[in-house]
């Protein structure tokens, strides 16, 4: 079995993998960071989408090998100790999430759309998110929560 | 009621109490749970939509290395068919031959062994080791087609008329003398309508963990009810309900489809053979084959009206699929279709019809909107017909109090009226529209529910509360009851936590489901948070050393009733609970009931769509939504039930559909190929949120979460109707369906 070493959350991490295994079941069953979600088999739902080197990235896409040496964040390294980041805290606010099982996926993906973007449209956002499905929302007040996690991550 | 001057929770968009957990991953669904020991659970499904089984060999993969385990239907409680078994609105007969098929298969996917493993890979490796002897039989997935006189039948023992059928039930509602109401008609107009299945569609897929020692049994799952999950696990397996405690997960969406169990009780055999914690979790594809979905349907609706726009009769008749086994939500359409309406003759029918294709679950106002899907078409046609404006024809048959509805009851106080009346004055009813744009609307009703709920309330040493209920929260009703004790207590709702306890720990309560949990566990609460007051109040008594009679609680403190009652500075409630123990002990109270009185709720929608005529693509770019909800306690959660049910309808309506190949397989079997509505397919649903409280409810509510999948589907058919001039008879209106009809139209207009 390979070792794969990255970074996940700051700290680094090693440990002898199946080459099969997917950067998902990495961090959740050998990490045992559960915040990062699966809901699909075909990668479209985007429960999964964690931070690697920066970029949203759809977890069940990648194999765990192939973020060697990489920077990994997951929703767990999001927030700094009990505050949360500013995304976090719009979605928790704007009342964006009912189930949550989404959350963690949308968002990653949010954070780093707010980092390219200071004041994404309601059209920006939408378009942004169509690769991250919620069934309970109807996603109006996650695009408001995204519109303002935005704001305030700039601010 | 509390009185409006003094509301300061209810009503109060809260912070909900799970929002920190689920922003930052902590919530612990079921598929995150572990144990040490723990093996991986896999199931071996029949790729045969119809077939017979033989004969079942697992003796290569019980020899496999790694191995714990491995179970057919034979380790579970038989149920003979003959003998009902009732455990909520479900029959074990059909639910233990849903778990696991016994003599015969009855859909592509239908389970007929299980593995446990040491690891996932070992278990599906395990599977290709067992051996199933089939003979396939000819099958039949379409309703109309399970109907025929040569359709080949599912099920020996159910018969229609005397004959062997796929029918196994019906559900008749009768009102008036539709014939002579017809005949008074000077407008009458029948139309055919179907449906397909559509899944409910949850981001978390069924997942469970249950380990078993010295013969008690801990089950931890997502579910719409722990008490289902024991309850059923229970009957499959024979131990009694105390040796089985049934732990509430995180639940990742349900929408009904979690009111079932699918991998609990094979789980826990898995678990009691191999002596080992036994994990297992649905594939997306899993989900879609074996689970769920909400039943396909052919409907035909007639409706009469006079010159003046008066309803006079109407008929519907709706054939729903049940799937494998028998269950189809026909009280759905059956009751609901006709009840926003006021309407002298009344007949309506279903048809619960088997096919081989997975066990529909309950889907939110399950059969609700495949009622008003054709209800509401044809009443568009109707003012079309009498050249009255859609709402207007509504709102001149609307039904109100002392309205007797065909399904039996006569309505109390109900607010559709209103919510025709707010769609009416709304600014979007008469916002100018764009090319190829069209406006529609439509109206629905689902009956809520009541039923059996337990709280118990507890004030701790420092004066913060703990409310623990018995329903998994699914629309955010943590936040909702921790506002209604708050409320009641006249305490910071921060000093109220509400926990959802495991099936050791709180009374029985029934499922989440009918909308009821807001209504139901509120009223347990209520009577529970009304017995501490009264025990907090006595507790001041004995400190004044006054009569408990002359002690009233008003804002969070304990007071003396006026002046003769003594002259006493109020005790708050942390000030009585910090001398519980030397006034009586802890305090506290827990309310069991079966709650009546769920008043059903009315909801009417305004849809524009935009057609892009070259790709067949309707999209919604408006959506308004009016309900009455009776009471709105935490208003947010309200509009975000009402923004979600109807961007599921908007999703039936134009791209949800299970799709089969011609072996009788379900061929969309994923996200990519069941096209789910995205944040780029949908505006911003505004809801507007009306409240005309519910007199049978402390606090006013009337179940909110159901109502709102009702209208979308012929509110949507309706707009596109509008914006191109066609009617579509038949869901999903995708962009081929549309495409093809603008294309026939075209070549109809050159020729």
């Amino acid at each position: 079995m390979p070792t794969v070493s990255m970074t996940v959350n700051g700290k680094s991490v090693s440990a002898d993998v199946e080459p099969r295994t997917l950067l998902v079941q990495f961090l959740r069953e050998n990490l045992g960071l559960t915040g990062t979600h699966v809901g699909c088999d075909t990668s479209q739902c985007g429960a999964c989408v964690v931070h690697v080197d920066g970029r949203s990235t759809k977890a069940c896409t990648m194999l765990a090998v192939q973020a060697e040496g990489k920077n990994v964040t997951t929703i767990e390294g999001l927030a700094k100790g009990d505050e949360l980041h500013p995304m976090q805290e719009a979605f928790r606010e704007h009342h964006g999430l009912q189930c949550g099982f989404c959350t963690p996926g949308m968002i990653m993906s949010a954070v780093e759309l707010g980092m390219r973007n200071k004041e994404p449209t309601e059209e920006e956002v939408r378009h942004w998110l169509e690769g991250n499905i919620c069934r309970c929302t109807g996603y109006h007040n996650i695009v408001k929560a995204i519109m303002a996690g935005a704001r305030a991550m700039s601010a | 009621m509390t009185s409006e001057s003094n509301v300061k929770w209810i009503g109060k968009n809260t912070i909900r109490p799970d929002g920190a957990d689920k922003v930052t991953g902590r919530a612990a669904y079921a598929a995150d749970a572990t144990m040490p020991g723990m093996i991986w659970g896999k199931i071996l499904r029949s790729p045969h939509p119809h077939a017979r089984i033989r004969s079942i060999d697992t003796s290569k993969a019980e020899a496999l290395p790694g191995v714990k385990a491995v179970m057919t239907s034979a380790d579970f409680v038989e149920f003979p068919v003959d003998t009902p078994v009732p455990i909520g609105i479900q029959d074990m007969r059909w639910m233990s031959r849903n778990i696991m098929a016994r003599d015969k298969v009855l859909f592509a996917g239908h389970p007929v062994a299980a593995v446990a493993a040491t690891t996932e890979k070992i278990a599906e490796q395990a599977l290709e080791l067992i051996e199933v002897d089939y003979e396939v039989l000819p099958w039949v997935i379409d309703v109309e087609e399970a109907m025929k006189p040569d359709a080949p039948i599912l099920h020996d023992h159910i018969r229609f008329e005397g004959k062997p059928s796929n029918i196994a039930g019906k559900l008749e509602h009768t009102l008036g003398d539709v014939e002579a109401g017809f005949a008074q008609a000077d407008v009458v107009i029948e139309r055919s309508f179907r449906t397909e299945p559509v899944h409910q569609g949850y981001i978390e897929p069924h997942a469970c963990l249950v380990s078993v020692s010295d013969g008690k049994a801990t089950v931890w799952s997502s579910s719409q009810g722990q008490f289902m999950v024991r309850g059923m696990c229970a009957h499959m397996t024979g131990l009694p309900q105390n040796d089985i405690r049934a732990i509430p997960a995180e639940i990742g969406g349900g929408f009904g489809g979690k009111t079932i169990v699918y991998l609990e009780p094979v789980a826990l055999v898995l678990a009691m053979k191999s002596g080992r914690p036994v994990k297992m979790q649905m594939t997306r594809e899993e989900v879609f084959r074996a689970t769920g979905p909400t039943s396909g349907s052919v409907s035909k609706v007639k409706i009469g009206a006079t010159k003046d726009g008066k309803i006079v009769a109407a008929e519907g008749t709706w054939w729903l699929q049940a799937g494998a086994l028998p269950g189809a939500p026909i009280r759905g359409p059956v009751g609901c279709g006709f009840a926003p309406y006021d309407i002298p003759n009344v007949h309506t029918l279903g048809f619960d019809v088997v096919c081989n294709r997975s066990k529909v679950a309950a889907y939110r106002a399950p059969g609700s909107p495949i009622g008003a899907y054709a209800v509401e078409c044809v009443m568009d046609e109707v003012a079309e017909a009498l050249g009255i404006d859609p709402l207007e024809l509504r709102l001149r048959n609307a039904a109100k109090e002392g309205t007797k509805a065909a399904y039996g009851p006569v309505f109390p106080r109900i607010g559709y009226e209103e919510t025709v009346r707010a769609a009416m004055e709304h600014p979007h009813y008469r916002a100018p529209l764009g090319p190829n744009q069209g406006r529609g609307v439509a109206s629905g009703y689902w009956f809520n529910a009541g039923g059996e709920s337990s709280a118990q309330v507890n004030i701790n040493e420092d004066g913060s509360v703990v409310v623990i209920t018995g329903h998994p929260d699914i629309g955010g009703s943590r936040a909702s009851t921790a506002n209604i004790t708050a409320e009641l207590l006249g305490i910071d709702y921060r000093k109220v936590s509400v926990l959802i306890g495991d099936t050791s720990v709180i009374g029985f309560s029934n499922l989440t489901g009918g909308s009821r949990v807001t209504y139901a566990s509120a009223m347990a609460v209520t009577e529970s948070t009304r017995e501490v007051i009264n025990t907090l109040k006595a507790r001041a008594a004995k400190i004044w050393g006054i009569d408990p009679e002359a002690v009233i609680w008003e804002n969070g403190e304990a007071r003396p009733a006026g002046e003769n009652a003594g002259n006493f500075e109020p005790l708050t409630l942390a000030e009585i609970a910090a001398k519980a123990n030397s006034t009586g002990g802890p305090i506290g109270a827990g309310k069991q009931l079966n709650a009546v009185g769920a008043e059903g709720g009315f909801g009417t929608h305004i849809c524009d769509v935009e057609v892009d005529r070259e790709l067949g693509i309707a999209r919604v770019v408006r959506y308004t939504a009016f309900q009455d909800v009776g009471r709105a306690i935490h208003p947010a959660y309200v509009e975000g039930q009402i923004q979600g049910g109807a961007a599921q309808g908007i999703g039936w309506a134009l791209n949800e559909e299970y799709i089969y190949d011609k072996n009788g397989k379900l061929d969309n079997a994923s996200f990519l190929d069941y096209r789910m509505p995205v944040c780029s397919d949908l505006p911003m649903i505004e809801a507007v949120i009306i409240e005309v409280p519910n007199p049978k409810h402390p606090q006013g509510v009337r179940g909110v979460g159901e109502v709102p999948i009702v209208p979308p589907l012929a509110a949507v058919a309706n707009a596109i109707y509008n914006a191109l001039g066609i009617r579509f008879y038949s869901l999903p209106m995708s962009p081929p369906k549309i495409l093809a009809a603008l294309e026939q139209t075209e070549r109809l207009a050159a020729e």
